[in-house]
């Protein structure tokens, strides 16, 4: 046998790329409804928010006009909606429904890859999908800045941790409906702490310490850098984005080789 | 160097033990059928192969690398045709196979799925999604799935369990070419007939363990002998034959309505009453008296 035998090393990119070519199959079976609600999304809420509560109740807050505030912290919104929901979900459903992770593991891909090429995949994805709020509140009148380009790149890491929060949830609840209390108890608090509605200095001091420890806040911090000027901190949260990925990367390849292997 | 060697083998799933020391050894180019009813590990004994259940004792090795440490080199050069189906539905049929020649590292991915599909004889719906196909057209697309990186070995899990008689000969027909090419295959089945028809030898599993193993002529004569005896007749009556012929040192098993007198060839006269059907043993005698189980 050769030096580079298949199989004989660890994280092989060949395997990788593998099991993300089979996502990227699936994926063009369905891309046009994944697209359509990723833009039409942001324009209700932002047209909601931003002309209905920014015109009539809110005026400006911290110096940025409502829609803009909403429109640039909703890109976390999509971030987390695109990766924790589609991880948990789809994990669940092709572990246990489609069987196609005994497929997969039946050939030279063992469980790191397959869980790493899934967080890639749904990081990828959610990265790009991320943008569209940005996007759309551009059309809206945000002024573009050559930094917005770095959203995608905040959008990836941060959805690389949700991912494996994701598949870390499917590995470990017995039935589909489970997810009900993740989204509840996990995802929407998330989501509604994280400064993407209303900031997070009016809120009480218990709330304030939840925030800082929510990735999703550091996002939403970030994606405003990108629009308004980035500040010395921001440095900090990407790498405290990168290690929240980086923790739970290894949470989800631990729980997913107790599920997928007997 | 046999293709697959299993020494000792245990696996436990909590209070039950799926394999309870489990020897089984496959020699290259042969076609073992493993075959035993419903529970008797024959499924958890090719997860053990792929490396995807972890043996508690005993040693394997799959084409020379030991498990579960190469696990992942070994089933590069190993192909597994799933009891389930698992394809991707709404992919097509030459993305499904594209997926798996990439997974396997296969050098020329197209080259890999054109000979793919004419394993399958599926080249004209290459573009349709899987759910669009008919069930042996997913059960041929599974297999040549399977094959898509030419394997050294093949492992068939059930290959055509629940599957109506013509599509069962479809797919034996496909496994036949397989054998002829020389391929190492390893089949488990609860059919007796396609383990009749598509095995040079067969290993009886039962409780976890083999219980009996050679070419279907030898359990037959070894474990049956050559004649077996069929009785038709009301309940009463057939117990009676049972009694008489087991008194005779003849083993008995039940044949659905009927009792079969197995190795009927040396009952003494009177044993085997008037209006018996003789007919050569079979590997289902064989099955019956080891396992217990009546064959489907």
């Amino acid at each position: 046998m050769s030096a580079h035998e298949i199989g004989a090393r660890r994280l092989e990119g060949a395997a990788i790329a593998g099991v993300m070519s089979r996502e990227v199959a699936n994926f063009r079976t369905f891309w046009k409804a994944v697209t359509f609600s990723s833009v039409l999304e942001p324009v209700v809420y932002l047209l909601a928010f931003g002309l209905g509560l920014g015109a009539t109740i809110v005026d400006r807050v911290n110096g940025l006009e409502y829609v803009e505030f909403v429109g640039t912290g909703m890109v976390a919104t999509a971030v987390i909606f695109s990766s924790a929901l589609p991880a948990m979900f789809g994990t669940f459903v092709k572990e246990r429904f489609q069987r196609t992770y005994d497929a997969i593991l039946a050939a030279p891909v063992d469980v790191e890859e397959l869980v790493t090429a899934e967080m890639l995949w749904i990081g990828i994805r959610a990265g790009f999908y991320g943008c569209f709020p940005l996007l759309v509140t551009l059309l809206f009148g945000l002024d573009p800045k050559p930094a917005m380009l770095l959203v995608p790149l905040f959008g990836f890491i941060t959805a690389l941790g949700f991912a494996a929060f994701g598949i870390t949830m499917a590995a470990t609840v017995s039935k589909i409906d489970h997810f009900n209390y993740v989204t509840t108890l996990v995802v929407t608090p998330l989501f509604l702490v994280a400064g993407t509605f209303f900031p997070i200095d009016g809120l009480p001091e218990g709330l304030r310490v939840a925030a800082q420890v929510n990735p999703l806040h550091h996002l939403v911090e970030l994606v405003r850098g990108s629009a308004f000027g980035f500040e010395a901190v921001d440095l900090i949260r990407v790498a405290a984005l990168a290690a929240f990925s980086a923790v739970m990367w290894r949470l989800a390849v631990h729980r997913m080789e107790r599920r997928l292997i007997d | 160097m046999p293709a697959i060697e299993l020494q000792g083998v245990v696996k436990r799933f909590g209070a039950i033990t799926a394999v309870d020391g489990l020897d089984l050894e496959v020699q290259s180019g042969i076609c073992l059928g493993l075959l035993g009813p419903n529970g008797a590990g024959k499924s958890t004994t090719m997860r053990l192969l792929t490396g995807q259940a972890i043996a508690d004792e005993g040693t394997i090795r799959v084409l020379g690398h030991e498990l579960p440490r190469e696990a992942k080199v070994a089933r590069g050069q190993m192909g597994v045709v799933p009891q389930l189906d698992n394809l991707d539905v709404d992919v097509t049929v030459e993305d499904n196979l594209a997926v798996f020649a990439r997974l396997y590292r296969v050098p020329d991915v197209r080259e890999a799925v054109e000979r793919a599909l004419q394993i399958a004889r599926l080249a004209d719906r290459r573009r349709d999604a899987v759910d669009k196909l008919s069930g042996g057209m997913r059960r041929r697309l599974l297999l040549a799935r399977g094959l898509v990186h030419r394997p050294r070995l093949v492992l068939l899990d059930e290959p055509t369990v629940g599957l109506d008689p013509q599509i069962r000969a479809e797919l034996w027909s496909l496994i036949d070419g397989l054998r002829e090419e020389g391929s190492t295959i390893l089949m488990s089945t609860h059919y007796i007939e396609e383990a009749e028809r598509l095995a040079d030898e067969v290993a009886v599993m039962a409780h976890g363990r083999v219980i009996a193993r050679g070419k279907p002529g030898e359990l037959i004569a070894e474990h049956a002998g050559r004649e077996t005896a069929e009785v038709y007749g009301p309940p009463a009556q057939l117990a009676e034959v049972r009694a008489r012929a087991e008194a005779a040192g003849l083993a008995v098993r039940p044949a659905g309505p009927a009792v079969a007198i197995v190795g009927a060839e040396r009952a003494a006269d009177g044993v085997v009453p008037e209006g018996a059907v003789r007919r050569a043993a079979s590997l289902e005698d064989v099955f019956v008296l080891l396992t217990g189980e009546e064959a489907e």
